[in-house]
């Protein structure tokens, strides 16, 4: 600790210089807490996936449906325990930027398979009786200030029902159990929509999803299931919830390598950055640490005053670490509709500190060796 | 005493044998030191004067152990240092060696006090007590009242001041003083020079030093000219002179 007042009165030496930095690795830090917390949300369907539930949806795309019928047949697979379908209904609220998603759900089985998503008996019981109900997650309730009771317009274009506004009545309220849980979901009943939309769309669904009693048994009742559909006019594709949201997330692209890159290109030049502040930072002080040396200090303090002079930068400039703690939740609220709720996890922030220690360390080491290897005798000349 | 003919005897503070110093620039090999003697007592104070390149300075760094000799030996208190490690001979300087420099090379971002402290971090001393012995090397220097004060807040002499103190403050064994009041006015040098002497006279320090200044050189006990690489006294000095001339 006596050697603390040199290390800050050095660091301190060039206020501007250092606040610079300092800025430099609080931006740094802040987006690659941001790029985290995308990735997070981009994967957090593997996260939130069941390791009992499996998919099935049509084996040509998501987007082509498969018959109400096959459910029955589902159910008779050795294994299953329970199964729901869904369907999607692509509607917004308003206007188009209100966008979130919204699902045709089968009100029979839904809480079976989806038990991490709680609402209380009572406004689940009123939804069951209101064919115009809807019940809907937390977050999106909070997004467009709703309250239960309210009638709400949806407009879809999707089921040759451009332009639509579908109205529904607010009965209930969902919250997931984990934080990871997705609470921007809008739920509507299964009959409300077939009698609505056109007649050749009747008794098709989006896709199922399956409640096996063993999740070891999953491959198998998978196979089971396609074989079952196998040349028929509506072939299937099973797999498990996790597979499935793995398969979803890549066709926005390879987002993991994109955000791995981006984040790699902002070290890395940080890196460079700080490394050169350091560079320049001990070349101006050559002399000065010529006499450190010549009255005794060791080769090795000297390392250590420059690592320490770094990394005591790198640490000040975490402040982008609590930045975006503060900034995530109010970014999630600016981008709803556009991405799925951002949730700022724990080791994204352990990562941001190792990486800034890391660049802080990595920086200085060259500049410090260079100090370390000084020969008093020559630097002193340059006085 | 000091002699530079290598006859002194072993209960010297500081003994040269046979110091050689040679640099290579390109292929040319430079010898700046050849065979030097010298041995110093302790409490003596001995001024080098020479021409510009005639080693006064490898001289100086070669006994503060800044750098190593191509040949011979220097003792200082018993420690052969010339075969020290370079962590052994930190560890040496620290212990024996009080730098004091033409350019002061204070810490401009550390205080008075701080600089003059920097030297006893590298003891085991309480805070309390390392306070204790910066206060003192400061008020010896005559700047009990600047402590506080940066490098940019003091004069060139004032400067040299906290150097001095700095490099008194360990109780080292000797002092090296490298073109001392080099960068100073005659008042601010004559301070100086007066300062030095008293830490012979009053606290019993040895001190060797480098100058060009004849007036400067004159305050110490004995000086010694480098001429073509060996150390002279004055008298020699005359004899090398006349025979060269003639």
């Amino acid at each position: 600790m006596k050697f603390a007042r040199l290390i800050f009165a050095n660091l301190f030496r060039k206020p501007a210089r250092l606040l610079l930095t300092i800025g430099s690795f609080a931006v740094a830090l802040f987006l690659f807490v941001f790029l985290g917390v995308v990735s997070d949300a981009f994967n957090r369907g593997s996260d939130v996936a069941g390791a009992d539930r499996l998919i099935t949806i049509n084996r040509t795309s998501i987007i082509n449906t498969i018959p109400l019928s096959y459910r029955d047949k589902i159910l008779r697979i050795p294994g299953v325990k329970c199964v729901t379908f869904d369907n999607w209904f692509g509607g917004v609220y308003q206007e188009e930027k209100n966008f979130f998603p919204q699902f045709v759900i089968d009100p029979e089985n839904q809480r079976q398979v989806f038990s991490e998503l709680v609402i209380p008996d009572d406004q689940w019981k009123t939804f069951l009786g209101d064919r115009d109900g809807a019940v809907v997650g937390a977050a999106t309730m909070k997004r467009f200030g709703w309250k239960i009771g309210d009638r709400i317009p949806i407009k879809t274009t999707l089921y040759g029902l451009a332009g639509q506004a579908w109205e529904f009545n607010i009965d209930g309220v969902y919250h997931g159990k984990r934080p990871q849980d997705d609470e921007t979901q809008f739920w509507f009943q299964w009959d409300a929509f077939e009698e609505r939309v056109p007649e050749r769309l009747k008794g098709q669904i989006g896709w199922y999803t399956l409640r096996v009693n063993n999740p070891d048994d999953s491959p198998r009742i998978a196979k089971a299931i396609d074989a079952e559909f196998a040349n028929s006019p509506y072939e299937t594709k099973t797999e498990t919830e996790s597979a499935f949201a793995a398969g979803w997330v890549k066709q926005f692209g390879n987002i993991q390598f994109l955000i791995v890159t981006i984040g790699s290109v902002v070290f890395f030049t940080l890196l460079l950055v700080t490394g050169n502040t350091m560079a320049i930072s001990i070349r101006e002080r050559t002399p000065e640490l010529a006499i450190l040396k010549a009255i005794g200090f060791s080769d090795r303090a000297v390392l250590g005053f420059v690592l320490s002079e770094s990394v005591v930068i790198a640490l000040i400039g975490c402040v982008g670490l609590l930045l975006a703690v503060i900034a995530v939740p109010a970014l999630s609220g600016v981008m709803a509709g556009m991405l799925p709720t951002l949730i700022l996890p724990p080791r994204v922030l352990i990562y941001g500190f190792v990486a800034a220690l890391a660049v802080g360390f990595a920086s200085a080491i060259i500049p410090g060796i260079g100090a370390m290897h000084l020969r008093v005798v020559d630097a002193l000349r340059r006085v | 005493m000091v002699r530079t003919d290598g006859s002194g005897n072993s209960g010297s503070l500081i003994q040269v044998r046979n110091l050689t110093k040679t640099y290579r620039r390109g292929s040319e090999t430079i010898q700046v030191l050849q065979n030097l003697n010298l041995d110093v007592d302790k409490g003596e104070f001995v001024a080098f004067m020479g021409p510009s390149g005639s080693g006064k300075t490898t001289l100086l760094n070669l006994l503060g152990g800044l750098d190593v000799p191509s040949s011979g030996s220097i003792t200082v208190a018993g420690d052969e240092i010339t075969h020290m490690s370079g962590s052994k001979l930190t560890e040496w300087r620290a212990r024996h060696v009080g730098f004091i420099f033409q350019m002061y090379n204070l810490i401009p971002v550390l205080t008075a006090f701080q600089n003059v402290e920097l030297p006893l971090l590298l003891t085991k001393l309480s805070k309390a007590e390392r306070r204790k012995h910066v206060e003192t090397a400061l008020t010896i220097v005559g700047l009990g009242e600047r402590m506080n004060h940066y490098p940019r807040q003091l004069s060139g002499g004032q400067e040299q001041r906290v150097a001095i103190a700095r490099a008194i403050v360990a109780d080292p064994t000797f002092l090296l003083c490298d073109e001392p009041t080099g960068d100073l006015d005659r008042r601010s040098a004559d301070e100086i020079m007066n300062l030095i002497h008293r830490l012979v006279k009053e606290h019993g320090k040895t001190v060797l030093m480098v100058t060009h200044d004849p007036v400067v050189a004159r305050q110490a006990d004995i000086t010694l000219h480098l001429e073509k690489g060996v150390l002279v006294e004055a008298a020699q000095r005359a004899e090398i002179l006349a025979g060269g001339a003639a």
